[in-house]
């Protein structure tokens, strides 16, 4: 009995036991690239063990191990381990390298596993602290910076006050319907969808929007991509709010599956907040970090819409939606982490110009993350979008309504992907770009050409890994 | 008069109002918004606990006991963040946090 508990939780497990072990190992013998390929290593057997190993819950249903949490896993960890040699690198030529980052990303990929693994309101609530809190050092990572500091000082607090709004939702929704477990919330739910436990609802969801930094309770995003280390931004962008996503889609569906209508309201007004405040707010940047934190916020509008559809294909969508855009978002990082000009990081749209004759490579594939962020075929974010917007369409009433609205937002979001397409193709440079580190540029090649002709194939296995994944919620 | 569940979750849902307020309107310095942090979760635990006791239930308890542990972890992360702050600016004050706007 207790052993099939351990075996579900071999991720976790692995993760755990592998971050105190390097951490360990990182305070004696102190960093360098074998330090950083264990972590990856360590990543790596956790997505292995979460693939092979065995589904059902454990813990009297605090962990579930099921196919959407195994889909999740695999491309978290994936992209927590793209974040670590990209990471490093970037430091290592500043000179801030630690051992510690490693083991931070490590952390934060235990509590996103854990979230996204999460079966009761308690597990849900470690899970998101453990990473929270290993993302809140990330983002002051680099502590001689005044930016960093800043940035990781409002992610704190902001990330502190969205965690207690959580938990206040979720000793409500406890109190109200008398246990943790979802099966439990989920079966008061259905009887009678009282007051206090809808109260508790709209505090968690809220709190949950706080994390994938959706309107209105996306303040922070801006400074805080400003001010974090590039390449911390690229993960900041892409895992977490997975996580997020997968954690908001179990809570709604499994245990507030039959007050649908009352959350779908909610969703619909929070997604379409977003997608306005990332299109318009967007057009005043001149930061290329703060305009892909626009960007974001955006982009989490859409995914919010497929989730708002509901139903299989709803979370179909949204997981699609979610994972096409990590890949471009991390390697339009990449990109970001791997340009220099007179050894300063080039980050506004002025330095941006002119890089289509100084490093055509890279200047491709910005064009392409651009454009696929734009959702413009037959680049990935187009087919992001297009199942988006079939759930949308598919779960009828006023859904319809709400992916037009969204549709309307992402043609002004056109305006600063097409004008950074613009200036990074016609206008002239104003200096020599310094040559850009190998490990970023192969994360941004190999996120390129996901971008364009790989998705086209990789499409049909993910439209069928993704379609297993949102069945096994057992949804209707 | 006895005092029932109702009053618990008024006390928990005032002590939360101060604690959302005390972040949103304190102007002054950074340690003002962590003590408003720490009363928001043990709003929570007033909540937790009270509910546990009314529902016969123990889980509420536990789960305060998690709270407590995890608002320990992040009051020191909390204060390892202001530290590196303070050594940059050599000043908490929340409006000096405005290097970033736009």
């Amino acid at each position: 009995m207790l052993n099939d508990a351990f075996a579900l939780a071999g991720p976790e497990i692995i993760l755990g036991a592998g971050a105190l072990v390097l951490l360990v190992l990182g305070a004696f013998l102190g960093r360098g690239p074998v330090f950083s390929l264990a972590a990856v290593a360590v990543l790596a057997a956790a997505a292995v063990d979460a693939v092979m190993g065995p589904m059902g819950r454990a813990f009297s249903g605090g962990l579930v191990a099921d196919p959407i949490s195994t889909f999740a896993k695999v491309a978290i960890y994936a992209a927590s381990a793209v974040a670590i040699p990209l990471g490093d690198a970037w430091m290592v030529k500043r000179g801030t390298a630690r051992f510690e980052f490693p083991v931070l990303v490590v952390l934060a990929a235990l509590g996103m596993g854990m979230m996204a693994s999460a079966g009761d309101l308690i597990s849900l609530y470690i899970g998101i602290e453990l990473h929270s809190l290993a993302l809140y050092i990330l983002a002051a990572f680099q502590r001689d910076d005044a930016k960093s500091s800043e940035a990781g000082l409002k992610y704190f607090v902001l990330g502190a006050l969205s965690s207690g709004l959580l938990l206040y939702g979720a000793s409500l929704i406890y109190g109200f319907a008398g246990s943790t477990r979802f099966e439990v919330i989920a079966q008061v739910v259905q009887a009678h969808a009282g007051a206090g436990v809808l109260f508790g609802l709209v505090f968690l969801i809220c709190g949950l929007a706080f994390k994938v930094s959706a309107a209105p309770f996306h303040m922070w995003t801006p400074d805080v991509y400003e001010g974090a280390p590039t390449p911390i931004v690229g993960f900041f962008a892409g895992a977490p709010k997975i996580a997020a996503m997968v954690l908001l889609a179990r809570v709604l569906t499994e245990g507030f599956g039959g007050a649908i209508e009352q959350w779908r309201q909610v969703l619909s007004l929070i997604a379409l907040a977003s997608v306005a405040v990332g299109a318009f707010a967007g057009l005043a940047q001149k930061n290329l970090k703060r305009l892909w934190a626009y960007s974001s916020i955006a982009n989490i509008g859409y995914a919010l819409v497929g989730l708002a559809a509901g139903g299989q294909a709803g979370v179909q969508s949204m997981l699609m939606f979610m994972v096409l855009y990590t890949i471009d978002v991390t390697g339009f990082f990449a990109c970001l982490a791997a340009l220099n000009r007179d050894g300063k990081p080039m980050e506004t749209m002025d330095d941006m110009a002119g890089l289509m004759k100084q490093r055509p490579g890279l200047a491709l594939a910005m064009t392409a993350f651009s454009l696929s962020a734009l959702g413009l075929p037959p680049f990935s974010g187009f087919f992001a979008k297009f199942y988006v917007f079939k759930a949308a369409i598919g779960a009828g009433g006023y859904m319809p309504a709400v992916a037009v609205a969204a549709l309307v937002g992402s043609v002004v979001a056109a305006f600063y992907y097409l004008r950074l397409i613009k200036v990074m193709w016609l206008d002239e440079a104003p200096g020599a770009t310094e040559a850009p580190a190998g490990g970023a540029r192969v994360v941004a090649y190999s996120a390129a050409l996901f971008a364009l002709p790989v998705v086209l194939v990789a499409l049909k296995g993910l439209d069928l890994l993704s379609l297993a994944a949102a069945a096994g919620l057992g949804l209707h | 008069m006895t005092i029932g569940l109702g009053h618990y979750l008024g006390l928990a849902a005032i002590l939360f109002t101060i604690g959302v307020f005390g972040i949103f309107v304190n102007r002054k310095n950074v340690i003002v918004i962590l003590m408003s942090i720490e009363l928001i979760l043990l709003a929570v635990n007033i909540n937790l606990v009270s509910f546990s006791v009314f529902l016969h239930d123990v889980v509420g308890q536990i789960y305060a006991m998690f709270v407590l542990t995890v608002a320990a972890a992040e009051a020191a992360v909390g204060l390892a963040i202001l530290v590196t702050f303070f050594r940059n600016r050599g000043d908490i004050a929340v409006d000096d946090a405005s290097m970033m706007k736009g």
